[in-house]
Order: C-alpha cells, then structure tokens, then sequence
C-alpha cells in the first residue's frame, strides 16, 4: 500500500438499461458509500460516455481520490479506457479497477433482480478491497520491429500484404500454396458486379510481385511461433528448408475451404451431374461444357445451418486436448454439417443460376431454398434473376430432396415445396449443392501456435465481435478474410485493409508501453533455489550469486513463479498475494 | 405460510471462481454477451493465469468460508502462458489431498477448462457447481 490513506471513489453504470434494468443502481450506489475507505460514490447513466468520463475526472481531482472504480462491462472491452481517463486527470493508472456487474452480472441474472443487485454489492466491495492494496506502477517499453508477416495469399493476405508495404513497412507474405489467389483462383465471376475474378486478382498478383517491400514464400506454412507483440520469433517451413523471421506484427488471412459433402449425400460423388457451386463455377470457367442442360436445379444449405454442434458438445472431453479435440468437432460437422448461415451462398447460386442463363438462355434453372438471404444491395441481384426467369422454389427442409437417376441417365430431384405441401418431381441434368465456407483444417494449428481462440463455429476468434473486429486476444495478431468466418470479396477486403491499418499503427509507433504485469524478487527472502528459472517458459528468471533476478522485459506475467515459489519470495505486480487475497476475504466476509 | 419459511431458508452457497484473464474470464465474459442464465452465487475473480493460484489462495477461501471453489483454465495446449494450467493441476491434487486432511470435502473444488468461446460451457457449470454445493449443504468449517 501506498504512504497515503487510500481514497476510493466508485463510478456505478446504470449501462442504460442494460444494467439499470436488473441491479438496483442506487442501491448499490448507497452501499458502496458504507465501505472502508469509499471516499466518494456515484451512479452514471454511461460511465464510458464523454459526460461519464468527465465526472471521473473531475472528482479525481475534487475529491482528491487515488483509486478510482468502475462498476460497468468487462474489464476486457472497457479497461483501457478507463485507464487512461485517469491517466489523463494524473492518477496512476494501475491505481484503476473495475467491477463487471454487467457481463457477468445482470446479463446473466435478468430474472433475479434482488439477487443480482445483492451480487454486484458484493462484486463492488472485492473491487474496493483490491484497490486499497493497489500501487502505482511504470510500464517497460517494447521496442516493435517494422516488419509483418502476413500468412496467407489469397485476396485477404495480398490486400493486407500491400497496404503494409504501402505505409512504408516490410512484409513477409506466406502461402501454402504453390501460387498467389487462394479460393478466387477458383472463381470465375463475382457477385454483383459479375466481374471476372482475374481483374481482381492479377492486378493485385502484379502487384506483389513488383513490390520491393514485400518478400513472398510460396508453398511455405508457419512451423512454429514465440514471442509477443513486437518480437515475434516465427519458424517457417519452404519447401526448401525452415527458415527464421522476426517480426513485429502477425497478420493471419489463411482463408476458409469450401465444405465438400461426403459421399452419398445428395448422391454426391455417386451421379456424375451432382456438384457443388464451386465444381460448377471451375466448369463455366474453363468451358468445359459441351451441352446445354435442359435443366439444373440448385440445392441451398446443404451442410449449412444444419449441426447443433455447439460449445457445449466440448463438455464431453474436458481434458483432451484441443487439437484432437477440434478434429473430432470437425469430423462431426462433417457427417453433421455445420451450424451456422455461411451468407455467401444465396449470392453465389443466383451468380452460378445467371452464369447458367447467360450462356444457356433456354436451360430451366431451379434454386430450391429454405431461406433466401440477400441483403443490401444484393435483393436486386435476386430481382435480376427473377427476371432472368431462374425459379426459386421454397422447400421442406426437413425432408431432404432424394435425387434419383432415370434410365436414360438424366437425374431427377423430388422434393417437397413449402407452399403447396406437395411433391415435386424435377428431371434435370445437373443438381448444384450450394455448400458452406468451412474453417481450414490448419487454421487450428495455427491458432493453438498463435494462441488465438476458436469460435463456437470453428473459426478463428476475433478479441471483440463489434469493438475489436479485426483484433485477436493476442496483441499484435491481427484477422483478415474469411479467417474468422464466411465473407465475400469486398467483405474480406474492408478486414484485410482494417487489419493492415491495426497493425500498421502499431509499428509506426515503433514503441509500446505494455503492462506492468511482472515479478518482483524480494532478495531478502530468496534463497537461490532456482525453481523459478527451472519453470519460467520466459527465461525471465536467473539466479545469481544465490539470488534470483527478473529480467522484466522478457517477464510475461503470467505469475507461476509466485505461485510456485516455497519461499513466497516473489510478488506479481498488480496481482500480488495480497490483493488477491483481499479480494477472496471480501468476497467472503464483510470485512476487509 | 409454513412453505414460505422453508425457502426462505433454502441454502445459498457462496462460490468462488478463479477465472484466468485470456480463456476462461472471456468465456464468462461471453456467457453474458449471449445472455446465457446462471445462479448468482458464483463471484469471479479474475487472474491473468491458472498458474498463479498459489494453494493458499484456495485454502484461504475455504477457510473463510467458501462453499465451493472453482478453478478455469485455458484448455489444455491452449494456455496463453504455455503452461500454466499444467502447473494448476499439478496443484490440483495436492490441494484435493489437503481439503481432506482438513475435514473439506475435496468435492467442492473443482477445476475446469474454459475457452473464450465456450460462454454456454461457463453457465453449464456454474448451474452444475451451484446445485451440487448445494446438495452438499454449507463448508463445514463455517459450521464447526
């Protein structure tokens, strides 16, 4: 604790009605005002708002407070800002905490209002016994190195890769591929505008290749990574060799595939007429059609929107790891399909039915659907291809069309149409499966390497799905494309070029102060033993002359060291035994 | 009337969660995003790492009177510190064994993996905690 008597102010977010609707605010506000050293305490409509923060401010300074408290959302939105509102009215901003009574208060009590407002009491009372036992503490500095991996060369790695280069830093581009492109390689047209793919992506290749910032590596995947923001030690495996990089900032577009239906579903891989959209957009690309179809029906969803493959399925095995673990979601999804609207496909089988009509204007094309999702500008695509006579048919999902084979080998879809209840029999030639984008098998490798969460989904997990978009958990990672979930071409690039000015920013500053989150050895009790160095995965512990010493730079925070040493000689900044333990008493006691 | 008493007086354990700052904290995190119902007796306090708990941490909580104590990590494999979870559960066991030499049910510590995308596994088990402390009736220590 600090020489001076701690004075605590708490700032209570009614969050409109987010938490105002279920915690007594006042309530809590009048409680908060009994705790030992709560010098000053009041509730706000929005803590986080202009007149929120300026309260804040201005208290610190009226009130002479040295701690201050927020009780609102989750320190891991929200912190931050907070932080350096004190900052700016001259309080240390590890003399900051905060008390979530809204994530995972109200949010998740909505129906037991007393009890709630009971809970965030008591959450207000641990945040005030930990900021009594809070100091002030000075941030090391990292030096960030300008240069950037980007891994992946589809359109997401190559518009992140360029836009890097173009602010002036050096970018490393990775693609396990043999050629730049990825999934447009693929593609013959896009929706709406239905230009060809290549005067997207030849622009973009030429591009690459000219540039003298960036440095690509085909047929090359990332073998191993360490390090944090700013000093990533990254090993790559070429084709050649394994190669060492350092960089400052890590850019993951490594894309999504495209869900193959196994075989049999849909008589897929059993009739020959049976694709996917994709197999029939390589066929008009390359014209490998030498005879109109008199028909083709296209099957929406198949292997979308169908799965209850959920978070809570990984209950099952809590122990396994998460790789294997992963392998086995990924093998159920796959009998199973997967559960979330891939968004993409809707355009993309009215692209795919337009393609058809334009080169067969007489071909019937049939689009089954449960669902048609065409958002924005895309409902006149959809006016397009009513025009353009293509059918949509709305129907029963639950009962799967049966496709058949006639003896004269034309297909046959029959299925049930939603409105009339009846059956419909289709002869066709070709039956289209519009099937989901679908995370990479890799893409979990990479994020158990990269330490990057994955989504309920399987996709990789962005730190906040409205403020951090493009943001991983880990500082300096940063998402682009359909890495974290289905997106189309102009999608992918707004995350591609988002990701590129996040990490951008980063390196122009060429500095960052990150937190002061390290241990501290009391040599007076050290007695040399080295068991914090033996178990350090930093190295951020040696013993010297019989004393251990951090080397804070290299310290990452995590606290096992503390927890683990028989001496109890080593402290965490900012989570020192003591205001952990302040805490637990106070969540356990009335007093503090 | 006589109804009304009784569950007035229905027992409502305190529990405490230790949840590590990168998997499990956003997971409970995300429970609240999603909206996902849970009891209100667990309190969260948030550590930048499983592997910070020092034994003491939980035996201090028992002794002062917690009913339940829960411990998340990041699954393993997945720990942000590489392997910090790994020093919790090598913990684990011998916390387990020191409960019961203490007169604690070794049942009312638990720890669990949590990643930030698993908000419906956190409810899952605050739900799950919540009851079976509840069967189980108040720390004896509070009692004795």
């Amino acid at each position: 604790m600090t020489e001076e008597e701690p004075k605590v102010g708490v700032f209570i977010c009614h969050c409109g009605v987010n938490i105002g609707g279920v915690v007594n605010v006042p309530e809590v506000v009048k409680y908060a005002k009994t705790l030992p050293n709560v010098a000053y305490a009041e509730a706000n409509i929005y803590t986080c708002s202009e007149a929120g923060l300026a309260s804040i401010k201005e208290n610190i300074k009226k009130q002479g407070l040295n701690r201050v408290i927020v009780a609102s959302c989750t320190p891991r939105t929200h912190e931050p800002l907070f932080r350096s509102t004190c900052r700016e009215a001259g309080l240390n901003h590890y003399l900051f905490e905060m008390a979530n009574i809204r994530e995972q208060c109200s949010w998740v009590h909505k129906h037991q209002m007393e009890r709630a407002t009971e809970k965030a009491k008591d959450l207000v009372r641990m945040a005030v016994a930990r900021a009594t036992w809070l100091e002030p503490q000075e941030e090391p500095e990292l030096d960030i190195k300008d240069t950037s991996l980007v891994i992946g060369g589809g359109i997401a790695g190559m518009t992140a890769a360029l836009s890097l280069a173009n602010q002036g830093f050096k970018v490393y581009l990775i693609e396990k591929e043999p050629e730049l492109g990825g999934n447009l390689r693929n593609l013959s047209r896009l929706y709406p505008t239905m230009q060809e793919t290549h005067e997207i992506l030849d622009p973009a290749i030429n591009a690459i290749k000219s540039s003298d910032k960036i440095e690509t590596m085909l047929s090359t995947t990332v073998a191993d990574a360490k390090g944090y923001v700013g000093n990533f030690k990254v090993t790559l495996a070429t084709p050649q060799d394994k190669k060492d990089i350092e960089v400052g900032t890590i850019v993951v577009a490594c894309g999504a595939a495209n869900y193959t239906p196994p075989k049999g579903l849909y008589q897929y891989g059993v009739f020959q007429g049976v694709l996917t959209q994709m197999q029939l957009d390589e066929m008009l690309k390359h014209g490998k059609v030498d005879k109109a179809p008199e028909r083709v029906v296209m099957i929406q969803c198949v292997g979308a929107r169908k799965g209850e493959i959920r978070a809570m399925d990984l209950a099952g095995f809590p122990k396994s790891d998460t790789a294997r673990l992963l392998s086995k979601i990924l093998k159920a999804k796959k009998e199973e399909g997967w559960p979330y609207c891939s968004k993409i496909c809707c355009m993309n089988a009215i692209k795919n039915a337009l393609l058809v009509k334009e080169k067969f204007p007489k071909t019937d094309v049939m689009i089954l659907y449960g669902d048609v999702r065409v958002y924005k500008e895309y409902e006149d695509f959809y006016s397009q291809a009513r025009e353009a006579q293509v059918k949509f048919v709305k129907h029963i999902e639950e009962v799967p069309p049966e496709i058949t084979q006639t003896p004269d080998g034309k297909l046959a879809v029959m299925a049930y149409d939603a409105l009339s209840g009846q059956e419909i029999n289709l002869p066709c030639d070709w039956v289209i499966l519009s099937t989901p984008m679908i995370p990479h098998k890799e893409e979990v490798l990479l994020a158990r390497m990269l330490k990057i969460p994955i989504s309920s989904d399987g996709f990789l997990m962005e730190a906040h799905v409205k403020l951090r978009p493009v943001d991983t958990q880990t500082d300096g990672i940063f998402l682009a494309g359909a890495a974290s979930g289905p997106k189309d071409v102009p999608e992918t690039i707004v995350s591609a070029k988002a990701a590129a000015a996040r990490a951008g920013t980063l390196m122009a500053n060429k500095k960052m102060r990150t937190e002061a989150l390290t241990s501290v050895v009391d040599e007076e009790q050290c007695i040399g033993c080295g068991l914090c160095e033996e178990i350090c995965v930093y190295g951020a512990h040696y013993v010297e002359e019989n004393v251990s010493h951090t080397i804070a730079a290299l310290c990452r925070g995590c606290g096992a060291c503390a927890a683990e040493c028989p001496r109890r000689a080593i402290s965490m900044q900012h989570y020192s035994d003591e205001q952990i333990l302040s805490q637990v008493k106070a969540a356990l006691t009335e007093e503090s | 009337m006589e109804e009304l008493k009784l569950e007035q007086k229905e027992f409502e354990p305190t529990i405490l969660a230790f949840c590590c700052n990168w998997c499990s904290y956003a997971g409970a995190d995300l429970a609240g995003t999603s909206r996902f119902e849970y009891p209100t007796n667990v309190r969260v306090i948030r550590v930048m790492c499983s592997g910070r708990l020092d034994p003491t941490f939980i035996l201090s909580a028992f002794r002062w009177g917690a009913d339940g104590v829960l411990i998340t990590g990041c699954h393993p494999g997945d720990c942000h510190y590489v392997q910090g979870n790994y020093m919790m559960e090598r913990r684990f066991g011998f916390l387990k064994e020191a409960m019961s030499q203490l007169g604690i049910e070794p049942e009312r510590l638990r720890l669990e993996w949590i990643s930030a995308g698993e908000g419906e596994k956190f409810a899952a088990l605050i739900r799950d905690t919540t009851q079976k402390i509840k069967e189980m009736g108040p720390n004896p220590l509070k009692t004795a």
